[in-house]
């Protein structure tokens, strides 16, 4: 009988790869679980993390792309959302890994700052870099949307002011424009931020492997559901973790909203943000 | 399906392709773009009568009524969709088992849940052992039907509850003046006005419930994705028509299928809404009037 605190020490960092190698056949206890699932919820936070912080550039981007009035601009802009927003994350899943599959296998060495890097295509078959990608696209397409929605209803009256004061180009972009853009967007990018999140679940159970059973919470969980025939357990834990999460990502979105709105006068200031059910 | 298809091995370039897209398997991988559109077609009532049920549950005068209400509407908020999709199939076949075994083998006192297995008497399977084939096919599909529409049922009871909100009050005061009671000013004035600020989350909920179709895979059920996968895999010599990898076609197909989707949905959405804002009092009603 190994107590809680052991099973923390063997499991605690099972999902990448530290600690004990086989997971619990029989007898599995409660402690187990929560801790498998546990672990397993750091590559949700993981993905879900990185693919917001790199995406939020790149919806930037494509929302002044979308909003451009050169064609070259707005054509790719327009298509690159349409396409991930169109289909399911699921099928995008399947089609990225299968695309990554046939690449012929290739090292590449490159250098920045003097230290030599090497990258493999092979990595792009792997979750980690593979569905990170994926989910990199996806957001970034749900998020320019958001964003293009934001900056066609900057107030006229803003822009201008900014005109009277000569400013102009990256000024009256990183003053004016952008802040602007974030603060009418943010409610709706939260929304997002919680079905991104969300949607790191999936990762797991489209084609790419759990390498060495190093899997999300949902994968340890359906693991435990399927080892021991009561799915009463884990997938209220799994439930459990993700509100937590979800929580904490209300509550670190609002900060940012309370800062973005911080200028507004009391009276103004969306007293708290209408949280929309749906992406 | 052609005469000429007798012997593959002897044919190639076009002739090949159409003996290849039409064997067997290829009608079941067609057939099983039939079984994601009947899900989607009964889905969607279905979750909209569990999102009205929830909506209504939510604005009971009862407290317990009301939060079961408001706890099934904001559960799909903070939990990944997919997790109920693996968890609901699964709890329902075992607590449909569960009472059967309850009421049929009350003789059997051992628990149910034994260690690591579940087991119920044999006159308590769901469906019986003996039942052919497409009765198993049949359940599995209704398991995943109830499955959507209890998550979907969710997220439409939410686009609900916010329309109720969203009917002018000077409208119910005015039914109430007229001496209309609860349920009269409920079913002729609030219900029918609800509809115009319900349909853009409801447009919405389709677009998801389209786009969460493919996740049927994940239930067993044989739908696009599991043909996709088995028909794209390589096939040796062994084989009528060997060929490579192509898993990477099969998926570009199911893509532009769904791209296809959405694209027709949101046309199909955008015309409904020029419809039904005519002669409302929003911008857009007076849009269209004009």
């Amino acid at each position: 009988m190994t107590s809680c605190v052991d099973t923390i020490q063997d499991y605690g960092l099972r999902a990448i790869g530290i600690g004990e190698r086989l997971l619990p056949k029989s007898d599995i206890t409660l402690c187990e679980q929560f801790v498998l699932i546990g672990s397993g919820l750091l590559w949700n936070i993981y993905f879900g993390f990185i693919a917001l912080l790199l995406g939020f550039w790149l919806a930037t981007a494509l929302a002044l792309g979308k909003n451009s009035h050169l064609i070259w601009l707005r054509l790719p802009s327009n298509w690159f959302v349409f396409l991930f927003r169109g289909s399911p994350l699921f099928i995008q899943f399947f089609l990225a890994y299968e695309a990554f599959v046939l690449l012929p296998k290739v090292g590449i060495e490159f250098e920045i700052f003097g230290t030599v890097f090497a990258a493999e295509t092979r990595w792009l078959t792997r979750a980690w870099l593979g569905a990170l990608l994926v989910l990199f696209c996806n957001t970034a397409a749900y998020s320019a949307e958001i964003f293009y929605g934001a900056l066609k209803s900057i107030p006229v009256g803003e822009i201008e002011a900014a005109d009277s004061f000569g400013m102009s180009g990256t000024k009256k972009f990183t003053r004016i424009i952008w802040p602007t853009m974030l603060r009418l967007g943010w409610p709706s990018y939260t929304n997002e931020a919680i079905f991104l999140f969300h949607a790191t679940a999936l990762v797991f159970f489209s084609s790419f492997p759990a390498w060495r059973q190093k899997g999300d919470a949902l994968y340890y969980a359906s693991y435990l559901a399927d080892k021991t025939f009561n799915p009463f357990i884990p997938y209220p834990i799994l439930a459990g973790y993700f509100i937590l999460v979800t929580v904490l990502i209300i509550w670190i979105f609002g900060c940012v909203n309370r800062r973005l709105n911080r200028h507004l006068p009391d009276s103004q200031r969306p007293k708290r943000p209408k949280f929309q059910f749906i992406r | 399906m052609f005469l000429f298809c007798a012997d593959p091995a002897a044919i190639e370039g076009l002739t090949w392709l159409s003996c290849y897209l039409t064997t067997g398997k290829h009608m079941a991988f067609y057939l099983s773009f039939l079984v994601v559109l009947v899900l989607m077609a009964l889905a969607a009532p279905a979750a909209m009568l569990f999102g009205f049920v929830g909506a209504l549950a939510c604005r009971s005068r009862v407290a317990p009524v009301r939060f079961l209400g408001q706890g099934y509407i904001t559960m799909v908020r903070g939990i990944p969709d997919i997790a109920f999709f693996l968890f609901v199939p699964v709890a329902l076949d075992q607590a449909f088992e569960f009472l059967r075994h309850k009421t049929f083998c009350s003789e059997t006192t051992q628990p149910v849940w034994r260690g690591n297995e579940f087991l119920v008497c044999d006159a308590a399977k769901l469906p019986l052992g003996t039942s052919p084939q497409w009765v198993h096919e049949i359940y599995g599909f209704m398991l995943a039907l109830l499955a959507f529409a209890i998550v979907f049922g969710a997220f439409a009871g939410n686009t609900l509850r916010g329309a109720m909100r969203a009917v002018p009050d000077a409208q119910l005061q005015a039914a109430a003046a007229f001496g209309m009671t609860r349920r009269q000013i409920f079913w002729r004035v609030h219900l029918p006005q609800m509809w115009v600020f319900a349909l853009p989350g409801l447009s919405n909920l389709w677009m998801i419930l389209v786009k969460a179709t493919p996740l049927l895979f994940l239930l067993g059920v044989e739908d696009v994705v599991y043909w996709a996968r088995e028909l794209g895999g390589s096939k040796t010599s062994a084989h009528s028509y060997p060929h490579g990898d192509w898993r990477l076609w099969y998926f570009l197909g199911l893509l532009v299928f769904y791209l296809a989707l959405t694209w027709l949905s949101e046309k199909f959405f955008t015309k409904l809404m020029a419809r039904f804002s005519f002669g409302q009092a929003t911008l857009g009603g007076s849009e269209a009037a004009s």
